[in-house]
């Protein structure tokens, strides 16, 4: 498949610093089309981090990131992207509707007006069983429905990669079955996604290789089963998660 | 007693008009995305400047022996409250922690220049006045002229490219992430306020055009909700206080300046109380998945 298509994101050598602080090493992270890759590690291993170099937000202090074969500084790509990061930042001081915040995804670096009321927005809020609540304030939401909002934004996009940062957090698990199942069928249309997770959840079975990364270096990167057991704690300093935060996160079962 | 129809046929009269409905309707504009931004000060900051724009251009008139001696105190504003504006987003973007520290020196550096430079000039600290806290008196046609061109401009890109711009205003991240042109955006936002500093300090006040941008703002936000509803709002309420402030101080001597933002103030206050008594819109049981059609994209 890499022979004909280049991967949909491409990362080599990449070191990113932080606070004077090496929070990735050298890392490689390749994804093909149509796959579904986890990216998993304790808190503050560089999962997120990674992630936001992989798709050009955070500057690369060594190595090289690309998107769907361009460099990723090249705006174009990112018209085949949809992201969803970590927290529900879209709130500013001025709450945006659920419709509105989803509009914002039809943007693209060539395209500069959005339109609420185009159909695609509905579809989307559709999709993650939202469109009863488009003209709410995101910020009278519950933390799982605006992560299924901030799902919408992305996939109003008709992305060909979806990234995602920790779509699970904070939501309920009928929710994350909701979310999972999206995603199942987004995978089966041949759409590529890159997720970063806690646990692998409801996604288990579905997750076609897991790159697990710690203290900023890839310590796996294979199938989901094979990957070692973590214990609480790695992870760089500055982000450890309390102790009970940590047990039951990445320890897999013997 | 003056009659409606000297409002409209003394240019006296007509050009503080025009100029205030074009403030009412570009002002909130700017002061919804720096709210959205939490750089609620900003205009402050650009006002400052804009005073020692003011001298700037009352120097330069001296030199060139302009009549009347403030001829090119607006132009000066303009190029100030640009550059400034400029300055502090770079500021912003090069360092999170110490904007507040660049806004203060802008608010210190703008007053203490504007009052140095006028001295310089031949004139003195009472020549600001009018541009400190607004003046009918002075308003010219040249005034009139400048502040409809750049009103013209905040309207066309704040209203025309919202989308764009509260997108980015309200999520840097995502808008990064979607390949948008986030500096190019905060650039347009920091000069699409010092344009509107500009265009408002001849009415308003270079200490009270900032109120003009973020009370309305506030207001609305009491009456309605998402980002277009609060502009709109903003731009009914801050022309109506715009328009009613003007018509005051033509029947009574007061500062048109603070007529208008005190009348901004009350429609805040009337927002809290409508909000207040209004009843509470019942919330949906939340959590819940609810039903999901497919996702599946079309390549």
């Amino acid at each position: 498949m890499s022979e004909t298509m280049p991967a949909v994101i491409e990362v080599s050598g990449a070191s990113v610093l932080r606070g004077g602080q090496r929070v990735l090493d050298e890392v490689d992270l390749r994804v093909e089309a149509g796959e579904l890759v986890a990216l998993l590690g304790a808190n503050g291993s560089g999962k997120s981090t990674l992630l936001r170099a992989a798709v050009g937000i955070l500057p690369l202090e060594s190595g090289t990131a690309r998107l769907f074969g361009a460099p990723v500084h090249r705006s174009t790509a990112h018209d085949r992207l949809g992201y969803v990061p970590q927290d529900s930042a879209e709130a500013g001081s001025i709450p945006a509707t659920a419709r509105e915040a989803v509009a914002s995804g039809l943007l693209g670096a060539r395209s500069w007006w959005p339109s609420r009321r185009d159909e695609r927005v509905l579809t989307a809020l559709e999709a993650v069983g939202m469109a009863d609540l488009a003209s709410r304030p995101i910020t009278r939401m519950s933390g799982g429905q605006r992560r299924r909002v901030m799902i919408a934004r992305a996939l109003v996009r008709e992305p060909e990669l979806l990234v995602l940062d920790e779509p699970f957090s904070g939501v309920d698990l009928p929710t994350q079955e909701l979310i999972s199942e999206l995603f199942r069928e987004l995978s089966a249309a041949g759409t590529s996604i890159l997720v970063v997770l806690h646990e692998t959840g409801p996604l288990t079975d579905d997750i076609q290789r897991a790159v697990v990364l710690d203290h900023g270096r890839v310590v796996h990167d294979g199938a989901a089963a094979d990957r070692p057991r973590l214990h609480p704690g790695h992870g760089h300093p500055e982000d450890a998660a309390p102790l009970d935060q940590c047990l039951g996160q990445e320890i897999h079962p013997a | 007693m003056i009659s409606p129809l000297d409002i409209l046929t003394s240019d006296l009269l007509r050009y503080p008009l025009i100029i205030a409905v074009l403030i009412g309707l570009t002002a909130p504009v700017v002061g919804t995305y720096l709210v959205q931004k939490r750089l609620s000060l900003l205009g402050d900051g650009l006002g400052h400047v804009a005073l020692t724009g003011v001298a700037l251009g009352w120097l330069v008139g001296a030199w060139i022996s302009a009549s009347p001696a403030d001829l090119l105190a607006i132009p000066g504003a303009l190029a100030a409250s640009v550059i400034g504006a400029l300055l502090i987003e770079y500021v912003r973007e090069i360092s999170h922690t110490s904007r507040d520290v660049a806004l203060a020196i802008l608010f210190y550096g703008g007053i203490a220049g504007g009052v140095v430079i006028i001295q310089l000039a031949g004139g003195t600290s009472q020549n600001l006045m009018g541009y400190l806290f607004g003046s009918l008196s002075t308003v010219t046609a040249l005034d009139t002229i400048i502040s409809s061109v750049l009103a013209v401009l905040v309207l066309v890109i704040g209203v025309g490219l919202s989308g764009l711009l509260s997108a980015v205003t309200a999520d840097e991240e995502f808008a990064r992430a979607s390949g948008l042109p986030v500096r190019l955006v905060n650039v347009l936002i920091a000069v699409l306020a010092a344009l509107t500093v500009t265009l408002s300090m001849r009415i308003v006040g270079a200490l009270m055009v900032s109120a003009l941008m973020i009370v309305p703002v506030a207001a609305a936000q009491q009456l309605v909700v998402g980002f277009a509803r609060t502009m709109r709002t903003a731009m009914a309420i801050a022309v109506v206080c715009s328009l009613g402030g003007l018509l005051i101080t033509v029947y009574v001597d007061l500062p048109p300046g603070g007529v208008i933002v005190l009348l901004t103030v009350a429609a805040y206050v009337l927002g809290l109380v409508v909000r207040a008594v209004r009843p509470a819109q019942r919330v949906p049981a939340v959590g819940g998945p609810g039903p999901a059609r497919s996702a599946t994209p079309h390549h």
